[in-house]
């Protein structure tokens, strides 16, 4: 149908006011060729009218603009703060927006600097990106059997769970001069703290959700013949999703957030590496580029979770 | 009407303590009742009588502390698909992940039946209830009177022989009730299942019944009296004899409830 689609309904009470504003705008001569006693009235409820179609043509497509204006505007704003405190100033530590989008151009293509850093950018990512899922996928792997362990087997629970209730509030990066000596300076350190930073938000959000299945499912599935173990994958999995969902999401905004942590010691490629690398020399440049392609791959991969999670999640009135 | 007097369900002197904390409750004491193959039986009682117990432990989620309970002669010991249960919330027995015809196929696919012979039986019973339209929504879009007829087809299609409801049209409004009071004798009268009924409201009792079985409050509750239904169906609220039945019901019940409530404000 084509009334489902929006640009129809952000257009049409346009359309409908341009036709007929004029012939009811009063002064105009189609209002003063008709009789005086009438033109009165009629020029008042018209002029409501109009103020009434203003209004719905303006309720119409400001509440669409207003967000995606006002977080244009903030960002902007920020980086006009930014460009005037640093431009012409040779001084000044911190380079310029326009400087910083040149060396993010050469580290991507090259061809601007011409150095040991010029299209180098690929290589940083996917060493980083592979860490990021690598770990994920590792956490995810354990987390999402042992949580619905935990959850739903309360000898594993009694085994299990004081541990894990005392390790977690660990902070990850305190883990790692420990993973320096266990796994060696190296990307397996890395690998290994994105792997922690992802497992206990998954873990944690799954044991929450097999916990919270409504009871009566249990009941309905055993009456419909659905019994022991067999309710694992039919019962306990499905309810819990949203709130694995929730889980997975947070444990790769972790994993982002730790996989610079463990790419800044003995670690030659990934984003963390470049960036106290380029540190180092100085490059700020180079640093705020890392930044910026890490919260941008941040963002993206936290998108591709969340469509997942809306195409599984359908049925949830609260995801889908 | 009962087809023979053989018991298809049988309490014998059945009685359940909850212990919680070292406190125990009685909640139900020698308590016998007979259900015979193809009847239609509505539990009625106060409220905290012990009938959603009673209900319970015929469907084997809860286990009998004293006395017995059989199907066909046979102790029960679990949920089994013979005895399905009708839950008062249908929103919090369905799958929410699942949609119409998917909740159907959930019992159908446990059992093993036959892909082939799946596509038959859930429209069978998807336009038994109405609900073949919306077979592709989810629980969560459907009313509340939908969801109820949803639980209905998802039940039928198991071939149960005994339908336990458990106030199964409580949180209906009234209108919405009426229609699935039909609904659920049209269902009965074609498939000659067994129901036991269970509902605080004896008009309700009155017009689906063949037998209505009438409950003490607890704690210690019991089988108190039961009532044969005999008159033809649909039946007429306005009938002289069924408001004698509602009457003398009532005048039964009526100590009960000030009774539940005083134990109610006593805990």
């Amino acid at each position: 149908m084509a009334g489902l689609d929006p640009a129809i309904h952000v257009f049409r009470p346009l359309q409908e006011s341009k036709t007929w504003m004029p012939g009811t705008r009063p002064g105009t001569t189609r209002v003063e060729s008709e009789p005086k006693t009438v033109s009165t009235l009629t020029t008042e409820t018209s002029r409501e009218a109009v103020r009434e179609t203003a209004a719905r043509e303006t309720s119409s497509w400001w509440p669409r603009l207003k967000p995606v204006l006002l977080a244009i505007a903030f960002p902007l704003a920020l980086l006009a703060m930014w460009h005037f405190a640093t431009v012409n100033r040779p001084a000044s530590l911190i380079p310029p927006p326009h400087d910083v989008w040149l060396e993010l151009k050469d580290l991507a293509i090259g061809g601007i600097n011409d150095d040991a850093y010029s299209q180098t950018l690929l290589t940083h990512l996917v060493a980083s990106m592979s860490r990021v899922y690598g770990g994920f996928a590792l956490a995810l792997a354990l987390a999402l059997p042992l949580g619905m362990l935990i959850g739903r087997v309360q000898l594993v629970r009694q085994l299990i769970d004081p541990t894990i209730q005392i390790l977690r509030p660990i902070p990850v990066t305190a883990w790692l001069p420990l993973a320096m000596i266990i796994f060696g300076l190296g990307p397996r350190s890395a690998f290994f703290l994105v792997f922690l930073g992802a497992f206990y938000p998954i873990l944690v959000n799954t044991i929450f959700g097999v916990r919270t299945v409504e009871p009566r499912l249990f009941e309905a599935a055993s009456m419909l013949g659905c019994t022991g173990s067999t309710q694992f994958f039919r019962v306990v999995l499905p309810a819990a999703l949203p709130s694995i969902f929730t889980g997975m999401r947070l444990g790769l905004g972790f994993a982002w957030v730790v996989i610079v942590v463990g790419e800044m010691t003995g670690v030659q490629t990934g984003l963390g590496a470049i960036i106290m690398e380029a540190r180092q020399l100085s490059r700020t440049e180079i640093v705020i580029s890392g930044m910026i392609v890490i919260g941008a791959f941040g963002f993206l991969s936290d998108q591709l979770v969340m469509w997942i999670g809306r195409r599984l999640l359908a049925w949830s009135p609260s995801h889908g | 009407m009962a087809e023979s007097a053989v018991p298809i369900l049988e309490l014998k002197n059945a009685g359940k303590i909850y212990s919680q904390g070292g406190r125990s409750i009685e909640a139900l004491r020698g308590a016998s009742l007979s259900v015979r193959k193809g009847e239609f039986i509505c539990l009625i009682g106060a409220s905290g009588c012990g009938k959603s117990t009673l209900l319970r432990m015929a469907a084997g989620f809860e286990p009998a502390t004293s006395g017995s309970v059989t199907f066909k002669g046979r102790a029960v010991t679990g949920a089994g698909r013979d005895r399905v249960m009708f839950f008062q919330d249908a929103g919090s027995a369905l799958f929410p992940w699942l949609s119409v015809e998917e909740n159907v196929r959930f019992g159908l696919r446990v059992r093993k039946v036959p892909k082939g012979e799946w596509e038959t039986i859930i429209q069978t019973y998807l336009r038994m209830v109405d609900l073949d339209r919306h077979r592709t929504k989810f629980p969560s879009q459907l009313s509340g009177g939908m969801r109820q007829r949803l639980q209905i087809a998802r039940a039928l299609a198991v071939e149960p022989e005994v339908l336990l409801m458990d106030e199964p049209f409580g949180a209906l409004d009234a209108l919405t009730r009426r229609r699935m009071h039909s609904v659920l004798l049209t269902i009965w009268q074609r498939t000659g299942k067994t129901v036991v009924f269970v509902t605080h409201d004896i008009a309700e009792a009155i017009l689906l019944a063949d037998r209505i079985a009438m409950m003490s409050v607890g704690p210690r509750s019991t089988i108190a009296k039961i009532f044969t239904v005999d008159l033809p169906r649909p039946r007429d609220l306005t009938h002289p004899k069924v408001a004698q039945l509602f009457h003398e019901i009532e005048a039964l019940l009526e100590p009960d409830v000030v009774r539940s409530e005083q134990l109610m404000a006593a805990q």
